[in-house]
């Protein structure tokens, strides 16, 4: 439906020139959205500063709280890095909860913690990506619809995860594994510096090299892109690899968090990431999305959810405030693609 | 070219090496394999072989700790005896699914089921459907809204936890009436959650307290933590908290550390193994936990086999097994949790 490629009526119909302010320039549309995002943001910490002035408006509290917050949105920032590249590329990745699960599972075992933390992490990863590697290789060459593909998955996934660990929940001991969660460098966790140097990768992934270029290129037309020279499969199939990747780190997270591997963890995953990607101002038809946007995604939800616990209210309301907030971020962004031709036209003249 | 296939050599050995190594990365035995289940063995009244019974046995899917130590136990108590065959069936994911294999069970015609409903009320059509086929029902822990709909119930007191857990704060801190007290229940939309809670805050009233911050999590590990760390968060500083649940105590306890508070004590529940082990040694601040054991499948099991029989339980007068036993909620603590250990059950 709503794409990049605008219709060619419009671009007749909207002025060419660059001298324009910056609210109406069309490249400066990410940014806009972005700072919207961060005035949201911004607008939780005020209303913050009101309930819990006691939080909020002492320089140690704030950080403490801002650290937790943190905390909370790095596994689930973690997955919606690799989500934000696969919907940008036109996909969808259901699976990702249940990955995160298996791969808690895998690298939790008795078996695997016997051999030691570097082999705990290798299995997290190896089992993400190879989880990953089989939706790709089901989507790109299976030609299955994504939604399809990993529907299967995230129903498999966590029914192998449950297999392994017999429903129980695997304790871990390491101190290292531990450690991630715990320990901290200038009063930051390992696990939050994990998050942001997964964001940075991320980012210039998707937008300094050949390999971003690509993923925007096929989402946006795969035709077009295939008759570019583009290997859409490889391609596609490497999205889904990356995406499983990101599970397993955020599994390794979630381990060090909960000091246990379980089949339960990562419930819901799917739909957190997806709905921060799209608040982030990610096209769910793809061709369009930010890691930044995304990040803020991630942030505002897990900073919703601390301000309704540290004031004590119920989290019922909250997820109606989710709702929302949904809704309205893409109510906004159909209004930047031009959804709403009347409105356009006013603006014009 | 022999290069490039030298390469491909390398990455398939390094990949068939890592493949070997996941696979085998699977196993989780462990070499001091005690038995993790409670069973009862050597009750000579109840344990004399009598006429060979079939009894069937439908709970939920084992998605955390406390339900598959239901299952486990249940069959580890069935295998004890010699005049038992255990017909156990997969409850699937819900009501309905579970409704749709007890049919199948009923058809079966079973000489007693042991069933623990996905949902009470839901179930109790079919509770009833099966004794009306002259099976004998034992209704294990959610209990039918109609009790006509099985022949013995048998279950844990969610209030009765909640009392237990508010005595213990209680009387730790009494006289302190500005204490503030902090509560992680589990599924807050649940009637056992309610009831949990209810007994808990009644108890504490009896004492002048009262929860200042209650966050639910899910009952896993996971939803533990989140709601422990943002708690933790609202509250600066603290003297109690009751986590309802000993599946997610395990996330609970992680974000403790994490966040370095040791100013308060916690309170458990259910009565993992795991818990019990940490009130043993004293490395946390969990210093107690208030029972809802999954022992009682096992005890079911044994009414069953006693019902189908037609025998009553042995140290009691009556001829036939009581309608209805409600376990109690123990408090551990370290004074006695030598004797609960081999009751604890694997998280």
């Amino acid at each position: 439906m709503s794409t990049t490629i605008e219709p060619p009526v419009d671009v007749h119909d909207r002025p060419r020139v660059t001298a324009q302010g910056f609210w109406q320039r069309e490249g400066s549309d990410h940014a806009k959205r972005n700072l919207a995002l961060i005035g949201v943001l911004l607008l939780l910490l005020i209303i913050g500063m009101f309930t819990r002035p006691d939080i909020f408006l002492s320089g140690s509290g704030l950080w403490q709280n801002e650290v937790v917050v943190l905390s909370q949105a790095s596994s689930i920032g973690v997955i919606t890095v690799g989500m934000t590249f696969v919907i940008i590329a036109g996909g969808i990745d259901l699976s990702v909860g249940a990955i995160l699960a298996l791969a808690s599972v895998w690298c939790t075992t008795v078996a695997t913690q016997s051999y030691g933390p570097a082999v705990m992490v290798f299995a997290a990863l190896a089992v993400g990506a190879l989880a990953g590697l089989v939706n790709g290789v089901l989507i790109a060459y299976g030609r299955l619809v994504a939604f399809i593909a990993t529907l299967a998955m995230m129903v498999s996934a966590r029914g192998l995860a449950q297999n392994i660990s017999q429903s129980h929940t695997q304790i871990t001991n390491d101190p290292f594994i531990r450690s991630l969660a715990s320990d901290k460098i200038l009063g930051v966790p390992y696990i939050v510096l994990i998050f942001l140097v997964v964001t940075a990768l991320g980012w210039v992934l998707l937008n300094r090299t050949t390999f971003g270029r690509r993923t925007v290129a096929i989402g946006g037309n795969p035709e077009a892109s295939r008759l570019a020279g583009i290997n859409v499969r490889l391609q596609t199939m490497l999205l889904y690899v990356l995406s499983g990747l990101c599970c397993g780190i955020a599994a390794i997270m979630v381990v060090s968090q909960t000091w246990s591997g379980s089949n339960t963890n990562g419930e819901g995953y799917e739909l957190s990431a997806i709905a921060a990607a799209i608040i982030g101002g990610t096209l769910l038809t793809g061709g369009r999305g930010t890691i930044v946007g995304s990040l803020l995604g991630v942030l505002i939800f897990s900073q919703i959810t601390n301000l309704f616990i540290v004031n004590g209210l119920p989290l019922d309301i909250q997820r109606v405030i989710n709702g929302g907030i949904i809704v309205v971020a893409v109510l906004v962004q159909q209004f930047r693609v031009g959804s709403f031709p009347f409105l356009k036209r006013t603006a014009a003249k | 070219m022999s290069d490039m296939s030298r390469r491909r050599l390398l990455l398939g050995g390094a990949a068939l090496g890592a493949g070997a190594l996941l696979a085998g990365c699977t196993s989780n035995d462990t070499k001091d394999s005690e038995p993790q289940t409670n069973t009862k063995a050597g009750n000579a009244a109840s344990e004399a072989p009598g006429k060979p019974v079939t009894i069937g046995f439908s709970a939920p899917a084992a998605d955390h700790g406390w339900i598959g130590a239901i299952t486990a136990n249940a069959k580890a108590q069935a295998a004890k005896f010699s005049d038992v065959t255990l017909k156990a069936v997969d409850a699937g994911k819900d009501a309905p699914a579970q409704i749709a294999a007890l049919e199948t069970l009923i058809a079966s015609k079973p000489d007693a089921i042991v069933l623990l409903p996905q949902d009470g009320a839901q179930l109790t059509t079919v509770g009833k459907k099966a004794m009306d086929a002259g099976i004998i029902v034992i209704n294990l822990d959610r209990e039918f809204s109609d009790a006509a709909a099985s022949f013995c119930l048998i279950k844990g007191d969610n209030y009765g936890m909640g009392v237990a857990a508010g005595h213990y704060v209680g009387e730790k801190l009494k006289g302190k009436t500005d204490a503030v007290i902090g509560e992680i229940p589990g599924i807050d939309d649940l009637q056992l959650t309610k009831d949990r809670s209810k007994g808990f805050a009644d108890t504490l009233k009896g004492y002048g307290l009262s929860v200042k911050h209650r966050v639910a999590a899910g009952f896993t590990v996971q939803s533990g933590q989140a709601a422990a760390a943002n708690l933790l968060q609202a509250a600066p500083k603290l003297d109690a908290v009751w986590n309802h649940d000993d599946d997610q105590g395990v996330g609970v306890l992680a974000a403790i550390q994490q966040a370095g508070r040791k100013e308060f004590f916690l309170v458990g529940g259910a009565g993992s193994r795991d818990a019990m082990d940490h009130i043993k040694s004293g490395d946390t601040v969990l210093t107690a936990t208030v029972t809802y054991p999954p022992s009682m499948a096992s005890s079911a099991i044994i009414l069953a086999r006693l019902a189908a029989q037609g025998k009553g339980m042995g140290d009691l007068v009556e001829l036939q097994v009581p309608k209805m036993i409600v376990l109690q909620s123990e408090t551990i603590t370290k004074d006695n949790v030598d004797k609960y250990l081999p009751l604890g059950f694997k998280s």
